[in-house]
């Protein structure tokens, strides 16, 4: 007799023994499927109605100019609102954000002005009392960092060097293991939390209070969840028993997380061979039909597509929409050789054929060489009809990561419960080579008070005269200003994590972790293959600095050729590699909070237009304000000897040293690719 | 020995099977007016070794897989025939797949010398794609400016020799796309032994920039893309071959 109800019919193991291990379950209980895609069933009346609901709000949001309603004076928690529905009658799966569907939550403990700001702009105004209490009773984690900022790190900051950091909103990128909802329920989870904290004891040292406090803040939330799923009418205390009620818990962890933070990228995990225990125990006992199955997936899938939160306008801009990252990792394979692929894997992408292609959430699939054939010519099919597919490289990541990690925002990957990471935007290396070349003066910015060009770093010496750039001596100060660069970066970060984890704590997602966690200390760079180019421009051709009347370089003139990344050249190719290098290996050498394991990441997909715009005319002939490549991208255009010319180069850039992931946006016209016969 | 280059393309999906590595070798003696690559043309280009070529090609080696290779193609890839031979002896020595796309008008039945160079072709390369324009000699003279007389013994050449054959028929509006004209092409090609594929290739005005860029008149100006019938139609009269 299984010690719960839920757990009738499961093959027992280390998870079932008075253990959290949600891998150990899927691996002791898991059906792999290798067959094709025949079996899936279409949408119901039921999703279709649902899904006109969803279309016609959708409709409705844009003509009010993006935001359909918005909530000015209840703070989003756990329990701030009461239940919403789409049509209760027929929502299989259930939840929404606030009270309302499509109404926007108000989150502000990220930051007070951009929740006024982006209410504001969408013709709302925040209600006086939320004002008065975020302004004199209650800090917020933006207030908290500008309390401790340096003057140099605001410098760096309003100079673009130092971009998009994570200071005035929720950092995000914190994926909670919402299968332990469903696998445990929440009172067994309490249960644990409590006994670890209660291991913590003897003396008080700050980070043995810290962890005390959080631990109590997580045993708060969960109560917190088991609440919201009561206004549902749901009880998640115990296992669940079934599918539906497995989908339906899992499903609330996540709803939780996304009532507590706005964060940046809020990836919902690694889910779909986990839930399909579930199902298949349900179709063996003749509970469900495939349709049912498939029913319960759709609806759960439509609810991840309409988790909006309330955002600026520079916010959008800066990622070409309103991502939200609902990132969901499908397939892979399993260290002990056998496939991750279940039939829920082709239900989970069937949502594509039966609700229509969508950016959210993010379905990712974990690519491998060994992936079973007819999964592989699904997950095919799909991207052609759809291009709704991400893929990733499960043999890259597999070896370090294991079998049971999942993806934050795009490329970041994490064992899901066992690490998280801290997120940190990236630094402008494009720009940094600027500042090497003019001693630290900004090409854009001027100072105030003198009205010349402002002084980021401590003042280095410039390069002088005005004969062609000398490579050596460009290096040299290039490492430099990297080293500073990287210092404050660093730093920079352990201002902006210290004060999200004070005044902005990720309650609930951390309550769905083991609470002896793995941290990621995330850093990133931009500008990657414009350095790169400039690099290689200053080595292999003539460049010239062009002062301005104050003799800061503002611009250059080329003479001559030279190899340009993205051809396959290894001359320009190792000048990209030695930049991730060199700028890792700087981060590395610095403290980093909570004893945090750094890493990089290589991802600006399209924030690299926005940043563009702060970076002044540099030595490969990019011109002043014009886009950055997305990520290790080349630069546009300049890749000259086909695709695999072009993906070479960016495989050159070692995994090791970029192990926050490295993206490259590739798009090809299906006709490229080969004819149809 | 070098060998003058227009460019490469690591990536090539539609010169020959599989996922191939094509070099674009400079220089063309004819004048088709439907070509999307006038700039391969003339003289110019960059002067490659063999070995530079072959080392470009065989970093992508992990890409061919089973079917893939490398393509040569132009211009006329065989106004180089020397370099062409040299570099896929190269290849072929490292197991890989050649194949050489050509209009076939460097082939002068008559002239002994050139007979055996191209002899000597046949033993390095795997695949040929041969261009045939027009059926019709007064027809191909008015497409390229040249006969087709060359092309269509080089076609009997490849046969004669047991030499795998793929025929591409670019089909233009009004100029190729004409049922008689394809009848005849297919009974043409009918009479060949090792013709394994008839690709028909849809005319397209991607190539409408590049003679901008080069200040030349674009020749088919207001010629449309064939409809989709028209290619299936084209596509059948010259596939009725495997029904026999």
């Amino acid at each position: 007799m299984a010690q719960f109800k839920g757990w009738e019919g499961f093959v027992p193991g280390k998870w079932s023994n008075d253990e959290v291990d949600v891998r150990d379950f899927i691996q002791r209980n898991y059906t792999p499927y290798e067959g094709d895609g025949k079996f899936l069933a279409p949408a119901t009346e039921a999703t279709k109605k649902l899904w006109e609901i969803v279309c016609d709000l959708s409709k409705k949001e844009r003509e009010a100019g993006g935001v359909l309603d918005a909530d000015t004076k209840i703070v989003s928690t756990l329990t701030s609102h009461g239940a919403g529905y789409l049509d209760k009658d027929l929502e299989k799966i259930v939840g929404v954000q606030t009270d309302v569907p499509f109404k926007r939550s108000l989150q502000p403990f990220g930051g007070l002005r951009i929740s006024e700001s982006a209410l504001e702009i969408y013709g709302y105004e925040i209600d006086p009392s939320v004002n008065e209490i975020f302004t004199k009773y209650r800090k917020t984690h933006n207030e908290g960092v500008f309390d401790a900022y340096t003057p140099e790190m605001r410098a760096a900051r309003s100079a673009h060097i130092l971009t998009g950091l994570p200071d005035g909103y929720g950092r995000g990128r914190i994926v909670g293991d919402y299968r332990r909802v469903a696998l445990y329920g929440v009172d067994y989870l309490i249960k644990k939390k409590e006994e670890d904290k209660l291991g913590l004891s003897g003396a008080m040292t700050p980070e043995k209070v810290r962890d005390r406090e959080e631990i109590s803040e997580q045993i708060k939330a969960l109560k917190g969840l088991k609440a919201m799923a009561a206004t549902y009418g749901c009880d998640i205390s115990q296992p669940a028993t079934t599918a539906q009620e497995a989908i339906q818990a899992l499903y609330f962890g996540y709803l939780g997380a996304v009532k507590d933070q706005n964060g940046a990228a809020m990836s919902i995990g690694r889910n779909s061979t986990f839930l399909d225990i579930y199902i298949e125990r349900d179709l063996k006992a003749g509970l469900i039909t495939e349709e049912q199955a498939q029913e319960f997936i759709d609806h759960f899938i439509m609810k991840l597509r309409i988790v909006k939160f309330m955002r600026t306008k520079e916010y959008n801009e800066l990622f070409s929409g309103d991502p939200t990252w609902v990132t969901e990792v499908i397939g892979g394979m399993g260290v002990d050789g056998r496939s991750l692929v279940t039939k829920t894997s082709f239900r989970v992408l069937h949502t594509l054929d039966n609700l229509g292609p969508a950016p959210e959430p993010n379905l990712t699939v974990l690519w491998s060489k060994r992936l079973p054939i007819a999964f592989k010519r699904y997950c095919a099919e799909i991207s052609i009809r759809t291009s709704s597919i991400q893929y990733e490289s499960d043999d890259l990541m597999r070896p370090e990561m294991g079998d049971d990690y999942c993806i934050a925002c795009c490329v970041s990957c994490m064992k899901v419960g066992k690490d998280m990471q801290f997120f940190g935007a990236r630094a402008n290396l494009a720009k940094c080579l600027l500042y090497a070349i003019n001693g630290g003066k900004d090409e854009q910015m001027k100072d105030k008070k003198t009205g010349k060009a402002m002084q980021v770093s401590p003042e280095f010496m410039p390069i002088l005269g005005d004969g062609p750039l000398d490579f050596n001596e460009v290096m040299a100060k290039f490492k430099n200003m990297m080293k500073w660069l990287a210092e404050l970066y660093v730093n920079t970060l352990n201002v902006i994590h210290y004060m999200h984890d004070k005044y902005c704590y990720e309650a609930i997602e951390m309550a769905l972790h083991d609470t002896k966690v793995r941290r990621f200390f995330a850093t990133g760079i931009a500008g990657l293959s414009c350095a790169a180019d400039s690099l290689s421009a200053i080595k292999y051709a003539k460049v010239y600095p062009i002062r301005n009347e104050e003799g800061i370089v503002v611009d250059f003139r080329i003479e001559g050729e030279f190899p340009k990344y993205g051809n396959n050249d290894d001359r320009a190719d190792e000048l990209a590699v030695w930049l991730v290098k060199t700028f890792m290996n700087e981060i590395k050498t610095h403290y980093t909070y909570r004893e945090s394991v750094p890493t990089m990441s290589i991802l600006t997909i399209t924030s690299n237009v926005v940043y563009g715009k702060k970076t002044g005319n540099t030595p490969d002939g990019r011109r002043e304000g014009t886009p950055l490549a997305p990520g290790a991208n080349p630069m546009h255009g300049r890749d000259c000897n086909g695709a695999l010319a072009s993906l070479e180069s960016v495989a050159k850039l070692p995994y090791e040293y970029s192990r926050d992931g490295i993206s490259n946006t590739f798009s090809i016209m299906p006709a490229s690719l080969g004819k149809d016969d | 020995m070098t060998g003058r280059i227009h460019s490469f393309e690591s990536f090539g999906t539609v010169d020959g099977p599989g996922i191939r590595f094509v070099v674009f070798l400079q220089g063309c003696p004819l004048r088709c007016k439907y070509c999307h690559n006038p700039d391969t043309w003339g003289t110019g280009g960059k002067e490659y070794t063999v070995q530079e070529v072959a080392n470009q090609a065989l970093r992508y080696k992990n890409y061919f897989g089973d079917k893939g290779g490398v393509t040569v193609t132009g211009g006329e890839p065989l106004l180089q025939i020397d370099f062409v031979i040299e570099l896929f002896k190269v290849l072929k020595a490292k197991g890989i797949h050649t194949c050489v796309d050509t209009s076939g008008f460097t082939f002068r039945a008559d002239d002994e010398n050139c007979v055996r160079k191209h002899k000597e072709l046949l033993t390095v390369t795997d695949l040929f794609l041969l261009d045939i324009k027009h059926i019709r000699d007064d027809g191909h003279k008015e497409l390229t400016g040249q006969s087709n007389r060359n092309t269509l013994a080089f076609a009997k050449f490849l046969s004669n020799n047991d030499k795998k054959t793929w025929i591409r028929y670019v089909l233009v509006p009004e100029i190729t796309d004409n049922d008689e004209l394809i009848g005849e092409l297919k009974e043409f090609i009918d009479e060949l032994k090792t013709v394994e594929k008839v690709e028909v290739l849809p005319y397209h005005t991607m190539g409408v920039a590049k003679y901008e860029q080069l200040g030349l008149e674009y020749p088919l100006k207001g010629v449309e893309p064939p409809k989709k019938e028209r290619v299936l139609n084209a596509r059948e009269i010259l596939s009725k071959r495997s029904e026999e």
